[in-house]
């Protein structure tokens, strides 16, 4: 008996019944439903992700040659202005946290809902007005700032659509704020009977650092947008120094938030590659607790680093040695991950299917943008490339190469669990192809438009960087063009796609554990864990048990001393963490 | 182990965890007090980001405050300082009295800290009117003025939340010794909206 057949024997009363799936009304109301409101994020930001990719194109079709012939600067400036608020705000950090988080940690710890059902539909209903606000502001001119919306820039620069900018930022804040205070309050006290912190699957682990980031950080950046305008708007001088004020206070508070930010979009999504390399691989995962704690340690890490973003304002040297140091060693929780993610893969029986590939993506890519992460994270070297392209490839590499594969691999992962239907595995393969090949073409040339001194915010440069530039824009639009064979793939399979059944990849973890998609209450009675959450290839030892089958009759079932579920666990396959 | 020889789904159970199973979404344990807890520390966040705005415009000033503000009058401050701390303690008399059943008690010392509350706030409003400098007077009177609005505007929300409790405690046996999620958390974010006028009032007034 494999540890899948016991794990899901145990739980068939959980899943014995035909359930009534979602009425497709549902998707457009106020449910409470968290498997409801995970989908509702998952595809609204995914529109969004859309909005964010066509502004984009035309960012890049700007810069397809150096003269400017495609919009105006001004317009440009807005541009890239919304590309970058659209995608951080209402793309990676709502369909990570909002959009996997709703699915999957109550499912994963056995819960029957998050543990504030309306306060969660209320935190994804902010979404969508936030994002339609900000979206409007091209009609009375679109902030034009940055994403950064340093003053004093950002208060002469156009106020409707700064001011349009400030609400709707406040808005997507506020609601990762309450979905935040929910996860917090669902993962610490609705885990199922039995599961400990340690017994946790690692997503429910970085869903907790994340949200611990989410709630600490995000707040200081309302502090921020709220004196941002009253400078704006109330004529106060708070970011103006001639009326002593200091606009690097405002950049001090920003970055106190948007580099905690990274974390927050790069977080969840180092949880779902924890969930899927394991499953794929058929091997349990190398190294739990370091993966666990690791993300503990780069949420702590990630909110003392946000100076290196400000290495060129005026930063006193010794304060710019301190945080030149905590940011390098943010890299040591990151490389204990990203071996443990290789040596899990070593040796594995890798079922080469999309999920698996988008995932391997996502460890390649993210590991050369960690690399320039450290790059940049040097004073010297960050002096040279500040404001120039090598800092857009970066930044690239680890928000789309890491969070945009990792967020597609868990399309792959959990479609058939969402929808109870496969998705197709030709389009999806050529899906990763287009995505890889269009990403690197996009993005590796910036770097060396970047270290050979092209400014990133401008709209025309150098004629000697045009046929680099025209490279990545090529690049940019076989990205354009990856999103259609997804696109008709998850409506297709959607639809018509073969039925999944329960456990198609045969996990262990306890959202296989009930029907796809998942009744109401999502268990019809509470989930028994019997193996370990990553148990695989592991026979039918099971030494991960709280003991639950106490059977008099049978003593070798008993909890006594002779127990077979006794047994010493062999410490390098150990399935218990404890153990290892 | 003879993996055989276990099926759990057949094994009689003896989970002391796996009882409570049919209940609904209703009957789930209640959480709302660690949310509310955790909420707070969102809020206190957002204090420490405009606290340490204001000790960042003051370090770097070169007088603080700057030449020709007016000196900020202490005495009605200071008064206000004494009526907010004490409504705390009248707060926690409701809290006291509803763990004992006593709803009528409940009501009368919570009506009292909601007068405290609007005593405050009025002091407050009246200390604005009676201010020689305005929101754009200079950086010491625009901290000022965002501050202290920014905490009577929790003030506010906490009287309207002490005057929802009031209301709903008119329902007979809304709230009970076991029952009285409303008052815990009004009573919460109360005694925050305080500690952080302390912290407000120590960097303002007296620093």
């Amino acid at each position: 008996m494999t540890q899948a057949q016991l794990q899901e024997d145990a739980n068939l009363l959980a899943s014995d019944s035909e359930h009534h799936k979602p009425n497709w009304r549902e998707y457009f109301g106020f449910s409470t439903d968290h498997k409801v409101i995970g989908i509702q994020y998952l595809v609204t930001t995914f529109l969004f992700y859309l909005v964010g990719g066509a502004l984009a194109a035309a960012v890049r079709t700007e810069l397809a040659t150096p003269e400017v012939d495609f919009v105006s600067r001004e317009l440009y400036n807005s541009l890239f202005t919304v590309h970058a608020t659209v995608m951080i705000f209402l793309w990676i950090v709502p369909a990570t946290t909002g959009g996997f988080g709703n699915f999957l940690v109550p499912l994963m710890i056995g819960a029957r809902d998050m543990a504030f059902p309306r306060l969660n539909a209320i935190a994804f209903w902010l979404i969508p007005p936030g994002g339609l606000l900000l979206l409007s502001s091209f009609l009375v001119g679109a902030p034009a700032s940055g994403w950064t919306s340093y003053p004093p820039l950002s208060l002469v620069s156009g106020k409707p659509g700064e001011f349009i900018w400030i609400l709707s930022v406040l808005l997507l804040g506020t609601s990762s704020i309450l979905a935040a205070v929910n996860f917090l309050v669902t993962i610490v006290k609705m885990r199922v009977a039995g599961m400990g912190f340690n017994d946790m699957p690692l997503f429910c682990w970085a869903m907790m650092a994340t949200s611990a980031l989410a709630l600490i950080a995000t707040p200081v950046l309302a502090g921020a947008l709220i004196l941002l305008s009253f400078d704006l708007i109330a004529g106060t001088a708070f970011f103006n120094p001639t009326g002593g004020g200091d606009p690097i206070v405002y950049q001090h508070l920003f970055w106190f938030y948007s580099h905690p930010a990274v974390y927050i979009m790069i977080l969840p999504v180092f949880g779902m590659i924890s969930e899927i390399l394991p499953v794929h691989a058929r091997k349990p995962i190398f190294g739990y607790k370091a993966i666990a704690y690791s993300s503990l340690a780069i949420s702590f890490l990630g909110l003392i680093v946000w100076a290196h973003h400000m290495f060129t304002s005026g930063t006193p040297p010794w304060l710019r040695m301190f945080f030149m140091f905590t940011t390098m060693v943010i890299a040591v929780p990151t490389g204990i991950k990203v071996f443990s993610w290789l040596a899990t893969l070593w040796g594995g029986k890798l079922n080469l299917n999309s999920a698996l590939l988008f995932a391997m993506g996502f460890v390649s890519m993210f590991v050369v943008g960690g690399i320039s992460g450290v790059m940049v994270a040097a004073v010297p070297f960050d002096i040279h490339v500040h404001d120039t392209y090598f800092v857009v490839a970066h930044l690239h590499y680890v928000l789309f190469g890491g969070s945009v594969f990792g967020i597609y691999a868990g399309f792959y992962h959990w479609f058939p669990k969402m929808t109870g239907r496969m998705m197709n595995e030709t389009l999806g393969k050529i899906h990763f192809a287009l995505t890889f090949i269009g990403f690197n073409l996009a993005f590796m040339p910036m770097h060396k438009l970047g270290l050979e001194g092209m400014n990133r915010r401008v709209a025309e440069y150098d004629p000697k960087f045009a046929t680099l530039n025209l490279i990545c824009t090529i690049g940019t639009y076989i990205l354009a063009v990856s999103t259609f064979p997804f696109i008709y793939n998850a409506i297709s399979s959607w639809l018509s796609g073969p039925k999944a059944g329960n456990n198609p990849w045969r996990a262990l973890t306890l959202e296989w554990m009930t029907t796809s998609p998942p009744p109401v209450e999502n268990f019809d009675q509470d989930p028994i864990l019997v193996v370990g959450p990553y148990d695989y290839g592991m026979g039918d030892r099971a030494t991960n048990v709280d003991v639950p089958f106490s059977d008099p009759r049978e003593p070798v079932l008993a909890a006594g001393p002779n127990s077979a579920l006794r047994a010493d666990p062999d410490p390098s396959v150990a399935a218990h963490p404890d153990d290892r | 182990m003879q993996g055989s020889t276990i099926d759990p789904s057949k094994t009689v159970l003896n989970y002391h965890h796996a009882v409570e199973t049919a209940h609904g979404h209703s009957e789930h344990p209640d959480h709302r007090l660690t949310g509310v807890i955790v909420f707070l520390i969102a809020e206190s966040m957002i204090f420490l980001g405009l606290f340490s705005a204001y000790l960042a415009f003051r370090v770097t000033a070169p007088v603080w405050p700057p030449d020709g503000t007016p000196r900020l009058e202490l005495l009605l401050p200071g008064i206000n300082t004494i009526i907010l701390i004490s409504s705390s303690f009248v707060a926690h008399n409701a809290d006291t009295a509803i763990k004992k059943n006593d709803v009528k008690g409940l009501r009368k010392w919570f009506a009292i800290t909601a007068l405290m509350g609007v005593i405050f706030l009025t002091g407050q409003l009246y200390e604005y009117h009676h201010l020689e400098f305005g929101l754009t007077t200079n950086i010491f009177a625009s901290t000022f003025y965002v501050l202290t609005g920014f905490h009577g505007l929790h003030v506010t929300f906490g009287v309207v939340l002490l005057l929802g409790v009031l209301w709903r405690s008119l329902k007979a046996d809304h709230y009970s010794s076991e029952h009285h999620f409303g008052v815990e958390a009004a009573e919460l974010y109360w005694h925050f909206v305080d500690v952080v006028w302390i912290v407000l009032f120590l960097l303002l007034y007296i620093l």
